[in-house]
């Protein structure tokens, strides 16, 4: 079968053989480049050989472990309490620094919950990682909706016969070609705390009811910041795919459903939406994939910062590999968001799979 | 018959030329200065003036910005492509060494008796760098701010103490006058600011990143007593609201001093300029406050090295020791506002001569200069220390995080072997 495969269509391999050639070389060939470095200690810089570590660096990264912390009791045995009432537990450092527990050494609160007047506290020996991990997902989730339904929206709108839509489409196409890394600056001063325009804006339209928001600068708004401008930036991409879909769907149906009877709600329904099936998977995965590869935005807003609330996967593996000079943590990081890009992405083909 | 003669002799005389410049070997030389049309003028001219001063050397000069020298130097050593010469930053040097990226100098130790100490890269009992300027940051105020608010001046022979300080921060922000009464520059938070301009802080705490004793451990130092009265105070300064957070606008860290958004200002002396300009005679440099242990502030700029794969050391070395000398100090120091690496320089120069506007800078590098730990380690330690420092100020607990940076610093000496210490 394969031989009258290659026979059959030899100029279609011909096309296809240079794609396939810098695809092996800068894609394929580097992913196993990264397997085999993250089961070293290769470093950036060093005169030492690298040596063989087998799976210490998925271990630094991915171990986890719970530690209960008993509350403080007076002499009396009584629960010690603060001010404000909350109950009073030693330190983590009486459990992470101990001589008697050296196998919780070096790890850190992720976070913790009470169960009775206990106090469980997960603690992970990388929690950036975690915490990076924790974010990309958040970002994922709220992003791939959201920037598909809008985007979709958006293709709705400009799919009209206006005079000067390609006006409007140039608009919403545009933060796709600037630059990212410009659009970041941009924002940037937009979130500005103080006198940044969102703040103006807010404070313009409440008649200063406003109280300025360090959008950046505060752990519980700076991924969200971030959400809401990345949804912004690339929308206009995802729009023009979605274009090309409704496009693609014969007008004849559209007249069919018009002689039914059918209304704007079931001409989508019934007609748009069957028709935009395969755009819509396509949509779906490319926005995950980008959305997991959440970079440049980090590096010129925030650097993951404040206390972690924008960390990243992919900036987590360039901040190790380049900036921390280990090039076998990096790359395990890679591995691991290979890895998880790769089930999702099956997940999704499986469920969106052609029933028949 | 009268032309063939001239075009014989002009083709001999071409020859000639051509030999003559043949003879000379021909280094190359990387510097990351590119984009910078005042400085690549010096190093040009000293550059020809090299080339023509001898017969057996030519230095060719390959620019490239500094925001990717770093990693340009890097490629090219994995590639095995390094030019003779290049220059480095003071706290990396210790790590291109270990690496084995550049070799010790052979210079004449006679000329660079003079020299600040910390223009002079040394490692292991070996120079393997030298610069012809040094940087140093101070406080940069205004005398009609202090007098306004009845704060002490202070003096290199008594700077102010922490108290002091923090008084003085109170004082300015309960007059209302300004956005914040000090500015640390929270908005460079990509390079080396952090740790070049904060650390010496904690150093003055009496913590430090490692203990310099052995460049093994930062366990129980930079987390220790000292470390952690160190990071209360840090975190201190964002809760009382003295100073902005990580999300400044790098604009306003540009101009807000001049703007009169702060009342200070703890800048470089690349800055200073124009602070002058604005203030005139009203512009006050102040020393680093002594928190205990001594004032302290970062030292080591960019230095020149020999790549350990140069083909013609001698030549190199040759090249760098032109470069020594007082007149190419002076004439990048006016060129691009850095102090001079000497005495003799800085008295030439027109802004660190006696009197002149910007003269204490000289005096803070002699006085309150600390270098950066001298290990390979520095690089990685100083990213750890930045995010620590960064997280304190965000309002993490401060005992945990130095813990984890100390952790974490320790982790990676232990997987670099101890870097060489």
């Amino acid at each position: 079968m394969a031989s009258s495969l290659l026979r059959s269509d030899r100029a279609g391999w011909g096309f296809a053989i240079p794609a396939f050639a810098l695809i092996g070389t800068f894609i394929v060939l580097p992913f196993f480049f990264a397997f085999y470095l993250s089961l070293t200690n290769q470093r950036l810089i060093s005169p030492n050989p690298t040596e063989f570590v087998g799976l210490d660096n998925y271990r630094s990264l991915l171990g986890v472990a719970v530690v209960t912390l008993e509350p403080e009791r007076g002499d009396d045995g009584a629960v010690l309490r603060d001010e404000d009432g909350n109950i009073e537990y030693p330190s983590l450092r009486s459990v992470t620094r101990n001589d008697d527990t050296p196998q919780y050494r070096g790890m850190r609160e992720w976070f913790r919950w009470s169960s009775g007047d206990d106090a469980r506290v997960v603690i992970a020996r990388d929690v950036v990682f975690m915490k990076a991990l924790v974010n990309t997902f958040t970002f994922v989730l709220v992003v791939a909706p959201c920037q598909a339904a809008l985007a979709l929206g958006l293709a709705l709108l400009i799919n009209q016969r206006l005079r000067g839509i390609n006006v409007f489409r140039g608009i919403y196409f545009m933060p796709v070609v600037v630059s990212i890394v410009v659009v970041s600056l941009l924002w940037r001063f937009i979130y500005d705390g103080q006198d940044g325009l969102l703040n103006n804006l807010l404070s313009g339209l409440t008649f200063g009811l406003f109280q300025p928001v360090d959008w950046l600068g505060n752990p519980s708004t700076a991924l969200g910041s971030i959400i809401v401008m990345s949804i912004w930036q690339a929308v206009g991409f995802h729009m023009v795919i979605w274009l090309a879909g409704l496009q693609t769907i014969s007008p004849t149906l559209y007249e069919a459903a018009d002689i039914e009877g059918a209304t704007k709600w079931q001409r989508f329904r019934f007609v748009t939406w069957p028709g935009l099936r395969n755009t819509a998977v396509l949509i779906l995965i490319v926005i995950t994939m980008q959305c997991f590869a959440l970079f440049a935005q980090i590096d010129v807003m925030t650097k993951g910062g404040p206390l972690d609330s924008t960390q990243t996967l992919v900036f987590q593996a360039v901040e190790r590999g380049y900036g921390k000079q280990d090039i076998s943590g990096g790359s395990t990081i890679s591995v691991l968001l290979f890895l998880i890009v790769l089930c999702i992405s099956l997940i999704q083909r499986w469920l969106t799979r052609e029933r028949t | 018959m009268n032309i063939r003669l001239t075009a014989f002799a002009t083709t001999a005389l071409g020859a000639i030329w051509g030999a003559q410049a043949f003879a000379q070997t021909e280094l190359t030389m990387w510097y990351h200065g590119a984009g910078n049309p005042e400085e690549s003028a010096v190093l040009d001219q000293i550059v020809e003036e090299f080339n023509a001063s001898q017969s057996d050397w030519s230095v060719v000069v390959q620019s490239f910005p500094a925001g990717a020298y770093n990693d340009t130097v890097i490629a090219g050593a994995l590639a095995g492509n390094l030019p003779d010469i290049i220059d480095v930053d003071g706290p990396v040097m210790p790590s291109w060494a270990w690496a084995g990226y550049i070799q010790p100098l052979e210079i004449d130790q006679g000329t660079i008796e003079n020299f600040l100490p910390t223009a002079i890269g040394r490692w292991k009992d070996d120079i393997y760098s030298v610069g012809l300027w040094e940087a140093a940051v101070a406080m940069v105020t205004r005398r009609s701010v202090l007098e306004k608010y009845d704060i002490r001046i202070p003096t290199l022979a008594e700077p102010w103490t922490r108290d002091e300080l923090d008084a003085a921060l109170e004082a300015i922000k309960e007059g209302g006058e300004f956005d914040y009464p000090l500015d640390l520059g929270m908005a460079w938070s990509a390079d080396e600011w952090y740790p070049y301009a904060f650390a010496p802080f904690l150093q003055s705490f009496g913590g430090d990143l490692i203990d310099r004793s052995t460049y093994l451990e930062a366990d129980g130092v930079l987390n220790g007593d000292a470390g952690i009265e160190f990071g209360e105070w840090w975190q201190s300064l964002f809760d009382r609201e003295l100073v902005p957070g990580t999300s400044q606008d790098p604009a306003d860290r540009d101009s807000g001093l001049i703007d009169g958004k702060y009342a200070m200002s703890w800048n470089g002396n690349w800055a200073a300029a124009n602070a002058v300009e604005a203030f005139g005679d009203d512009v006050l440099f102040l020393p680093a406050p002594d928190f205990g242990n001594g004032p302290k502030i970062g030292a080591a700029s960019w230095q020149f090295a020999v790549s350990a794969s140069s083909d013609h050391p001698e030549g190199a070395n040759q090249f760098i020791e032109f470069m020594l000398q007082d007149r190419w100090q002076v004439a990048f120091s006016n060129a691009q506002a850095v102090i001079p690496a000497t005495s003799s320089a800085a008295a030439e120069s027109e802004l660190y001569a006696e009197g002149a506007p910007m003269a204490v800078f000289y005096d803070l590098s002699k006085e309150q200069a600390l270098l950066r730990p001298v290990t390979p380690g520095y690089p990685v330690m100083a990213k750890i220390f930045r995010k620590a420092l960064a997280d304190i100020a965000s309002g993490a607990d401060v005992a945990d995080t130095l813990d984890a940076a100390a952790d974490e610093i320790d982790a990676d000496i232990e997987a670099n072997s101890g870097y060489g210490n």
